[in-house]
């Protein structure tokens, strides 16, 4: 009877866990693209402690204190590496539901990537979704803060040009004579350049053109 | 023949002089700052792209040749010899002829409402690039903390950013929504940045050009080092520079090419006149021609070849990820080890797997992963920008350094076309003596940036960027092709080329050669008669139209036609104002030629350059008509 029992005990766990049996989950690691030459070969040590972190997370959920390692049950393993696992009530008879099995991983995710240096990413729970970490936002966003500075800057470089400006021009208001005398004696210089002779038009001694003057005594003056 | 220089300007206070460059290395630097604009950047290797790409540099070179530097020697030697503004320039050479000054204030005024609009966003990326991870990396969460915005996980991390993040943009032109409050403080901070470097017209923006000019070139060199030395960006030069001559057959790329030399150049806004305008009377104009012309086109063919190589790099990046995600699905479905399938083998496990399981190959629903389809895919303006180049810096080692750089680098181009754009605006206003002598120019300049920043503020709403596109696309190009047109015309035909040639020996000191006299007489009026006529007919062939990004498409993230006749309400007045506006020009321009036909007998008169009275005196306009002289020389 007993030799039939111990028969029988594998068959039950055979089918307790199977690929998309229920309350089954399927998790699949991608060691080498997190870890590149670190990465460690994924043996049945590897699924002790895998089993380990179910069990104790498992254990942290309310009425199931009592989760042993030997309830968890792994089957299928791939090379790539996948597996599917389930996890047994004290009886071994009938697996724990689904729902608690989801809430008690999504609370220990981050003691379970750790324990085997993967992230959310290479270590996947297919069909659990994971919590995504809220964005930091900083009190006051950055751009306001640089807005800040260069709109500073810009007014206040406005403000001095502009009380610059102002300066000077009370300054030439004072001394208004001496500019009108160099102004007088630049028009009257003549300038070669290219070595062709360019007088400029001066209305005080330049040369008259005969063809327009006519016309402008011939018409009312403005 | 004497050589006179046109006297000073009525409205520099009276006695006092004009302002002058402080050294010649100002003057070439606004005016190659003016030319080298955010169209170099992203209008030109799009186009090279697009149409075959060394292959288009045949078209763009002879565009360059009979059109671009013809119609830019004209400009400069025109400021420079009558020494105003646009408006007082072309009242100088005919009266009727006024309307084309007018015009082109008139459109630089428009040009620049929306550059700065672009510039604002440019400003608004360049102050969320000082945080590590960048903005545009990561989707949001959406409101359960479960996944990711819904909008953001269709699309990409890249668009939502600047369609929803930045413009928050509406589904329909006609949905304006409301102001958004970071663009309005962006707008704010772009326009005091434009006021403080043109307070003081040409003395401050002197100072300013030295490093608004010459950054961006430093910015494009570390830029082009850094992605020559990028993984693929080599295979994406070689692939995106191919000549393929077929192409040229196209009548399209030549009159692409034509309108890109002329738009990037940045001809017939006055801008121009307005720099040479307070050159030296006697300044070698013929030299600066050639030289900013040539030094715009140069720049246009670096930036290319930094853009390329990104581009390359960004499209070798992609495929890689796609072979990646291939690859993943594969060992997923078939077990495989991890990463036991390198990207090399991918091809030769794939027509394994296809061989001995078809079906289960089939339902993967892989993807089609060719290197030549990511290269293909193209975009100019704020697409290139905003969408692929940020996404491009985001897998660059050091990606907010790389932002920060590429949009400061934006900025000071757009700042010192700005410039250009400004001046064409001022300096004619200036020049026709408006204000009262007591009014200093900083009052002036404030004003006018002051009137720019209340109408910009339209494109804050959001709906701005339709507005954008609709200004871009159809207020600016057509007039400026018309002013082009009238500005070659009026000069080689009412002012007469034998004056113009007298004038140009006395500044230079060398008659202008034939190629200079039959192009400005011949060939470039011609070819702006063509592709007047050419846009006329691309105008009319497709239907007005703007892309709207709009969430319940069905295919979204593409970006949906919506059809211009379904304009309602504004957006109609708008384009109905536009066209107002053209037919205005227009109405002037047959007045100009009926002048011009009709000889003496319709009164027309060439102005005498000895005196300018005030324009706005009527007794001007009696002097003016009174009597009828020989047109031109």
């Amino acid at each position: 009877m007993l030799r039939l029992l111990f028969v029988l005990v594998p068959a039950i766990h055979a089918q307790l866990c199977q690929p998309d049996a229920e309350n089954a989950f399927k998790v699949r690691l991608s060691i080498r693209t997190a870890l590149g030459d670190k990465a460690y070969v994924w043996d049945t040590n590897e699924e002790y402690l895998f089993k380990a972190m179910v069990a104790f997370s498992m254990r942290k959920v309310p009425n199931r204190e009592t989760t042993e390692i030997s309830h968890v049950l792994l089957c299928n393993v791939t090379q790539r590496v996948s597996f599917w696992f389930v996890v047994t009530d004290p009886s071994k008879n009938h697996t724990l539901p689904a729902v608690e099995i989801e809430s008690a991983i999504r609370m220990n995710r981050n003691r379970i990537n750790n324990a085997f240096f993967l992230n959310d990413q290479s270590l996947e729970f297919l069909k659990i979704p994971t919590t995504l970490a809220p964005p930091t936002d900083p009190s006051v966003p950055i751009w306001i803060i640089i807005f800040g500075v260069i709109f500073c800057i810009v007014i206040v470089a406005v403000v001095l040009l502009i009380l610059s400006g102002i300066r000077e021009r009370r300054r030439k208001s004072k001394e208004p004579s001496e500019a009108d005398d160099t102004e007088d004696k630049c028009e009257n210089t003549i300038t070669i350049e290219n070595g062709i002779p360019c007088d400029p038009l001066d209305t005080k001694g330049g040369h008259i053109n005969d063809a327009f003057m006519t016309e402008d005594e011939r018409l009312t003056p403005l | 023949m004497a050589c006179t220089v046109g006297p000073e300007p009525l409205g520099d206070g009276g006695g006092s002089e004009r302002p002058k460059w402080d050294n010649k290395l100002q003057y070439l630097l606004s005016c190659i700052g003016f030319a080298v604009g955010l169209g170099n950047i992203w209008r030109f290797p799009y186009l090279c792209q697009t149409y075959g790409g060394g292959a288009f540099l045949i078209p763009y070179l002879i565009a360059l040749v009979f059109e671009g530097i013809p119609l830019f020697y004209v400009e400069l030697a025109i400021g420079q010899r009558l020494r105003r503004g646009s408006i007082g320039v072309w009242t100088a050479i005919s009266p009727y002829l006024g309307g084309v000054g007018l015009g082109c204030v008139t459109v630089s005024f428009l040009v620049s409402l929306y550059y700065n609009t672009v510039l604002t966003w440019v400003l608004w990326y360049f102050l969320n690039s000082f945080q590590s991870p960048l903005p545009w990396s990561s989707c949001p969460l959406d409101v359960n903390r479960t996944g990711f915005e819904a909008e953001c996980q269709a699309s990409s991390t890249v668009s939502y950013f600047w369609y929803r993040q930045t413009l928050n943009i509406t589904a329909d032109i006609s949905d304006s929504g409301s102001i958004q409050g970071r663009l309005l403080a962006c707008l704010a901070a772009s326009w005091a940045v434009v006021y403080l470097c043109v307070i003081r017209g040409i003395e401050s923006t002197g100072k300013a050009i030295y490093f608004t000019a010459l950054f961006p070139y430093l910015v494009l060199t570390i830029f082009l080092i850094r992605g020559l030395t990028l993984p693929g960006a080599v295979e994406g030069l070689i692939y995106l520079f191919t000549p393929d001559v077929q192409i040229l057959q196209n009548p399209r790329v030549w009159l692409d090419a034509a309108t890109q030399i002329f738009f990037s150049l940045s001809l017939a806004f006055g801008g121009h006149i307005a720099f040479a305008s307070y050159n030296p009377p006697r300044n070698n104009c013929e030299k600066d021609a050639v030289t900013i012309a040539l030094v715009n086109s140069m720049t246009s063919l670096y930036a290319s070849i930094a853009v390329f190589s990104v581009l390359g790099f960004k499209a070798a990046n992609d495929h890689g990820r796609c072979l990646d995600r291939n690859i993943l699905h594969l060992i997923n479905a078939f077990d495989f080890p991890d990463q036991s399938i390198s990207r090399d083998d991918y091809a030769a496990v794939l027509t394994h797997l296809n061989a001995s399981q078809p079906e289960r190959v089939a339902r993967l629903h892989l993807e089609a992963c060719h290197l030549e389809d990511f290269l293909d895919k193209s975009a100019s303006g704020t697409g290139l920008a905003f969408i692929i180049f940020t996404e491009a810096i985001l897998h660059m080692p050091g990606a907010p350094g790389w932002a920060v750089l590429f949009f400061g680098m934006l900025f000071t181009l757009g700042l010192s076309s700005m410039f250009g754009n400004m001046e064409s605006i001022i300096t004619p206003l200036l020049d026709m003596g408006l204000t009262h002598r007591s009014i200093p120019k900083e009052v002036l300049t404030g004003l006018a940036c002051l009137l720019c920043f209340l109408s910009a503020i339209c494109f804050t709403l959001q709906s701005g960027n339709y507005w954008l596109e609709v200004f871009d696309n159809y207020a600016a190009p057509l007039n400026l092709i018309i002013f082009a047109f009238l500005e070659v015309i009026g000069v080689a035909y009412v002012y007469g080329l034998q004056r113009f040639s007298d004038d140009i020996v006395c500044m230079t000191g060398r008659r202008p050669s034939l190629y200079w006299r039959v192009t400005w007489k011949v060939v470039s009026p011609l070819l702006l008669l063509t592709i007047f006529v050419a846009y006329i007919a691309v105008l009319v062939w497709t239907p007005l139209s703007y892309r709207a990004w709009n969430t319940q498409y069905a295919r979204f993230p593409s970006r949906q036609g919506a059809a211009g006749d379904g304009f309602t309400g504004t957006p109609a007045e708008s384009s109905r104002k536009m066209l107002c506006s053209m037919a205005l020009t227009v109405c002037r321009v047959s007045r100009t030629l009926n002048c011009l036909l009709g000889g003496q007998s319709s009164g027309c008169v060439v102005f005498p350059q000895k005196n300018p009275q005030n324009l706005t005196s009527p007794s001007y306009w009696k002097v003016a008509l009174a009597g009828c002289h020989h047109l031109g020389s």
